[in-house]
């Protein structure tokens, strides 16, 4: 288990290291938190040729909150996110999601921006994108394109993301005072992949749901938002007839890849579960 | 010196005393020294070639490429290295019928598990050695792979050995009473077939080994992390054709052991004839993968049993159909039919039941083999048994501990045989389930339950006793033709200073051996604790003997440090009596003085008398040769096993809808004799519990249809996290052996033996008003849900 011979450069800044990744091309891979590409290398799945590492670039590892969106750079640690009070206020959900991410020596290294750009269909940030709408910000020599999740992420470990270009920092709105984020995921072990995973944002006016973002993880080739389920939410409170209607709204429009453990038939059972378990607990938490 | 010494017996007694294992604090601080701490000059690394196939011909192998790679020291396959090692093949005589081909280092022709080393690979660094396997072209006729025990057992299916005539390795029956007529004539008959998964072993430290063959001498040095260096000394000295004192094994810190790492490897013999071909010495660190592809695995069985009972609720008979797969060899020396055999004659052994058939079949398979490993066998005799007790109680509208209590072996009948052969000397079952209703409060929980169900909350209570096999004797391998040591030896000597040093053969893995053999050694010489310091794990340094494995080390282990003890005390009494021209019998050792026992004073210290006897033995008497040191050995007699028994529970919550199961409260009940050290036993117990609870509802070997392992990553393979443990209650009752002097039994497998067992009763105790049934191991998720119709 010894990784392939390999070059290792440290990159002092963005544009170094968007002119590394010019440089190097389709050899190169850049190493932020290393939590999943050490290990795929030491199993020689990976075997670069070079690393550009990124996680000395300050500039990467900013939180800021300005004219209502909250701007996170991709080099922040899942534990930068999980203490930042200003995170806690403008974007709760990540904050009840990094706790799930697998362990603290885990969290201590792995980055945000790191496991966007692996988008591991099990990892529950790619989720949570999706459902706070958030934009993907990458750069390259060319400039910035800014990258609707929804358009980011587009199979197992396959997003838009160019060869050339750095994931360099996310934008997602800030939460309204009308809106509810709840995360949760049903695993065997604690820190596990999830068997079924969800990360919803709610937005209700005068005790009806007016929009519905309900992502999953865990249970498909990607993240994926279930939007005939949210449609189906809107206009209604959440009464425990709409929770079941729209839990099997949910199951029944997802695409259901099995795991190792778990069958289609399983995570079908448990995002449809797990479904009716968090909007229970947004309706308990309304009332 | 000090006043009198009151209270003698208290000063000098340190068996029974709490006392943390003494290595603990070097741990902690990061001194250990495992076999990869340790960097020999001019060493090469060593690495694997695998196959990639379960089951596949070798056409032809190209070496080349991966020879001319700069930095490879060496490249070799089975056929290279004949000359230098010879074949083994895992048989023991008292097995009869048992067969398994031999086997070598490396596949030789044709590789039969995926994972199985083809190709070695020496290299100045590890990574060198992995760039060169990657160079490595082997052309391949793949076969059809067997790998599911039915699979296996077809008649007509393909063949593991084609120079056999079946997939069976070996076939075993056992019977007591009638069996037969005991069916016909019962009140009432509960059967079921149980699946239960395998499992691998798992330890910290993963296996490892530097051979270090010095030509010049013809001298091999075996750093190696095992559990029996006296057993790999005479393998690697019969294999390799060497001279057994030129052999020397040196197990450093072991990081966990657990049974796994007692077996023959060809990974580690290909590192000794690897070191033999270049006489360098070579290091062999398995990584994960390479852990989960070779090491053991454990426990695939497929039981189909049957109780039958009166309408009271007494035990007749059991009827058992075990099939165990065990990969496609039986493992080299202590083979792969230990495990099934102790299954079998572990059925209804807690319990009074007159009549019994069991039949065994040990079947080749294309996966890993498997062999013993913590609690051998007895996880599958207990949850068979306690499955089946389970079903007859809710049959016959009885509590489980009712059932229990009524057939348990009582008091009024030791010794006696059980029906599977096993002879007990005396157990403490009723004891033990009395404790345990009292310390879980069962009535309670019953209560709770009942109260909970109303409200959709599925908990269940599962219960189940165990005997547990400890302190084997000489019958155990001896009789069957393997060289492994039944007997133990102790060098204890005084040094100057008055300190004790001893040198035992049984061996540390992490439980606390060396702490508990300077535990006796200080009770029965009279010293203090921390005055006696331990020596093991190195075979030019230690007695031969039979090192630390089926929870030996403490009984015999420690008998053989109690009788070296009592014999250096009197020879240190004698020079006492000789130095103040006195009456040895009128003196006695306590806190490190020799005092006298009527005045309970102090007449000397060990330190001057170590002082007197080796600087100034010219003071004393002429032709006086004061004996400072003694070895003794200790041979366990009598039966030949010390039994243990004991009484789990669980406490558990199904989540009727995820199928995930929460683990809520544990409790152990358990008597190994005489407690010598009861922190060490109660951790003993509780690591004991959570193996048990991993294989239960975590841990599986999968494969695929093709013999692929898919969970060969710590990621995949699921083993117990603290998270999902509960608390584990642990209390005890005494029953001292008479078998050997201390008066203690083993205790390694006790937690291990029934912790699965009470979790899957409480699973189906949970979920029984729902009208399901788990009987397939490990307990998943989506088991249970299946279980229940729920998808």
């Amino acid at each position: 288990m010894k990784p392939h011979l390999f070059q290792y450069i440290r990159a002092e800044s963005t544009q170094a290291a968007i002119a590394l990744l010019e440089e190097f091309g389709e050899d190169a891979q850049i190493l932020a938190g290393g939590q999943s590409l050490v290990p795929t290398m030491a199993l020689r799945m990976a075997n670069p040729e070079t690393l550009i590492d990124i996680s000395a670039i300050a500039e990467l590892q900013t939180i800021e909150l300005s004219d209502g969106v909250l701007t996170i750079g991709a080099g922040c640690r899942y534990v930068d996110v999980l203490n930042s009070d200003l995170v806690a206020k403008s974007a709760p959900l990540l904050c009840q999601a990094i706790p799930y991410i697998a362990h603290d020596a885990i969290r201590n290294r792995g980055t945000i921006g790191g496991s966007l750009a692996l988008a591991d269909p099990a990892s529950e940030l790619p989720a949570c994108m999706l459902a706070l709408d958030a934009v993907i910000i990458v750069e390259s020599k060319d400039g910035q394109r800014k990258i609707p999740a929804g358009d980011f992420f587009q199979g197992t470990y396959f997003t838009d993301l160019a060869e050339n270009e750095l994931l360099v920092a996310i934008e997602m709105p800030e939460i309204a005072s009308n809106q509810i984020h709840k995360f949760y995921e049903i695993s065997r072990r604690s820190g596990d992949y999830a068997i079924s995973g969800g990360a919803f944002v709610l937005t209700h006016e005068d005790g009806c749901i007016a929009d519905a973002r309900l992502a999953y993880f865990a249970v498909s080739d990607c993240a994926v938002l279930a939007t005939k389920a949210g449609e189906a939410l809107v206009g209604n409170s959440l009464s425990s007839e709409i929770i079941e209607t729209v839990s099997d709204i949910a199951a029944g429009e997802i695409e259901f890849f099995a795991d190792l453990y778990n069958g289609e038939a399983m995570k079908k059972q448990l995002t449809k579960v797990l479904t009716r378990r968090m909007l229970t607990k947004i309706h308990d938490g309304m009332n | 010196m000090s006043g009198p010494y009151e209270n003698t017996e208290r000063h000098t007694q340190f068996v029974g005393q709490d006392k943390p294992r003494r290595n603990a604090v070097r741990h902690a601080h990061g001194r250990g020294k495992f076999v990869d701490d340790i960097v020999l000059a001019n060493m090469a690394h060593i690495a694997f070639f695998r196959s990639p196939y379960a089951h596949a011909e070798i056409i032809s192998i190209d070496v080349e490429e991966a020879r001319n790679l700069l930095g490879v020291v060496d490249v070799f396959t089975a056929a290279d290295i004949t000359d230098i090692c010879t074949p083994w093949v895992g048989k023991l005589d008292h097995f009869p019928g048992l067969r398994s081909p031999e086997q070598l280092p490396l596949a030789n022709g044709r590789a039969r598990w995926n994972g199985e080393p083809v190709v070695a690979v020496v290299a100045e660094t590890r990574a060198i050695a992995e760039d060169a396997l990657e160079l490595i072209d082997v052309e391949w006729q793949e076969l059809p792979a067997i790998v599911g025990i039915d699979n296996s057992r077809s008649a007509d299916g393909p063949l593991v050995h084609p120079e056999y005539d079946s997939n069976v390795a070996f076939v075993m029956e056992l019977t007591a009473g009638d069996s037969k007529d005991a069916f016909a004539n019962a009140d009432v008959i509960v059967e079921d077939t149980l699946e239960l998964g395998r499992q691998t072993g798992l330890t910290l430290e993963p296996r490892s080994i530097i051979a270090d063959f010095d030509p010049s001498l013809r001298k091999l040095t075996a750093y190696h992390s095992t559990q029996t260096p006296y057993q790999m000394q005479d393998i690697f000295t019969r294999h390799f054709n060497l001279s057994e004192e030129n052999v020397r094994v040196i197990s450093p810190d072991v990081g966990g052991s657990f049974g796994m790492k007692l077996h023959v490897y060809g990974e580690e013999m290909a590192a000794v004839a690897a070191s033999i071909r270049i006489g360098r010495p070579v290091k062999f660190i398995a990584d994960r993968m390479e852990s989960f592809l070779s090491d053991i695995h454990l426990r695939e069985h497929k039981v189909h049993a049957r109780m039958a009972l009166t309408k009271d609720g007494d035990i007749l008979a059991m009827q058992v159909d075990d099939a165990t797969g065990i990969g496609p060899f039986s493992v080299y020396p202590r083979t792969s039919a230990m495990e099934g055999n102790q299954a079998l004659r572990l059925m209804g052994a807690p319990y009074k039941m007159p009549h019994y058939d069991g039949k065994l079949t040990v079947l080749f398979q294309n996966k890993a083999p498997t062999c013993q490993y913590r609690a051998v066998g007895h996880p599958i005799g207990v949850t068979t048994t306690e499955h089946l007790v389970d079903l007859a109680a809710k049959k016959l509208n009885m509590d489980p501990f009712e059932i229990r209590r009524r057939n348990v072996t009582t008091q009024d009948m030791y010794p006696l045989k059980t029906a599977g052969g096993y002879i007990l000397e005396r157990l403490s079952h009723e004891e033990c389930l009395d404790k345990l209703e009292k310390l879980m409060d069962y009535q309670a929980l019953r209560a709770e339950q009942a109260e909970l169900r109303e409200r959709g909350i599925y908990r269940g209570i599962g219960i189940g006793a165990f005997i547990e096999i400890t302190n084997p004797g000489p019958a155990f391998y001896g009789v069957g033709g393997a060289r492994i040591s039944s007997q133990d030896g102790c060098f204890m000597k005084l040094e100057p200073s008055g300190k004790i040093r001893i040198a035992v053969s049984v061996t540390e893995q992490g439980q606390g051996t060396e702490t508990v053999m300077a535990q006796v050694a200080a009770t029965y010489l009279g010293v203090d604790i921390d005055h006696v310091d331990v020596i093991t794990g190195d075979t030019e340094r230690t007695p031969y003997g039979g090192a630390t494995w089926a929870s030996r080390g403490a009984g015999i282990g420690g008998s053989t440090v109690m009788i070296a003890a009592l014999a250096l005390k009197e020879n240190l009494l004698e020079i006492a009596a000789v130095i103040l021209q006195g009456d040895a019998s009128k003196f006695d050792i306590v806190d490190g003085e020799i005092i006298d026992i009527a005045t309970k004073r102090s007449v000397i210290s060990l330190s001057e008398l170590g002082r007197i006897a080796y600087f100034r033995p010219d003071t004393l008497p002429a032709d006086y040769h004061p004996q400072l040191s003694v070895t003794r050995h200790y041979v366990p007699q009598g039966t030949p096993f010390d039994f243990t028994n004991g009484v789990q529970a669980s406490y558990l919550e199904v989540d009727v809808e995820t199928g995930i199961v929460k683990l809520l409260d544990h409790w152990v009940v358990e008597d190994c004799g005489i407690i010598l050290n009861r922190q060490l036993v109660d951790e003993q117990i509780r690591g004991g519990v959570v193996h048990g609870l991993g294989g239960i509802l975590f841990e599986e070997c999968l494969y695929s249809p093709e013999g692929q392992l898919m969970s060969a990553t710590m990621a995949d393979y699921l083993a117990p996290l603290a998270n999902e443990m509960p608390d584990i209650h642990i209390a005890h009752c005494e029953t001292p052996t008479n078998m050997t002097p201390l008066g203690a039994k083993g205790v390694g497998e006790a937690g291990t033996a029934a912790a699965g067992a009470v979790v899957l009763n409480a699973v189906n105790d949970a979920l029984h008003p729902l009208d399901a049934t788990l009987r397939t191991t490990p307990l998943t998720p989506e088991r249970i849900l299946t279980a229940l119709g729920k998808i």
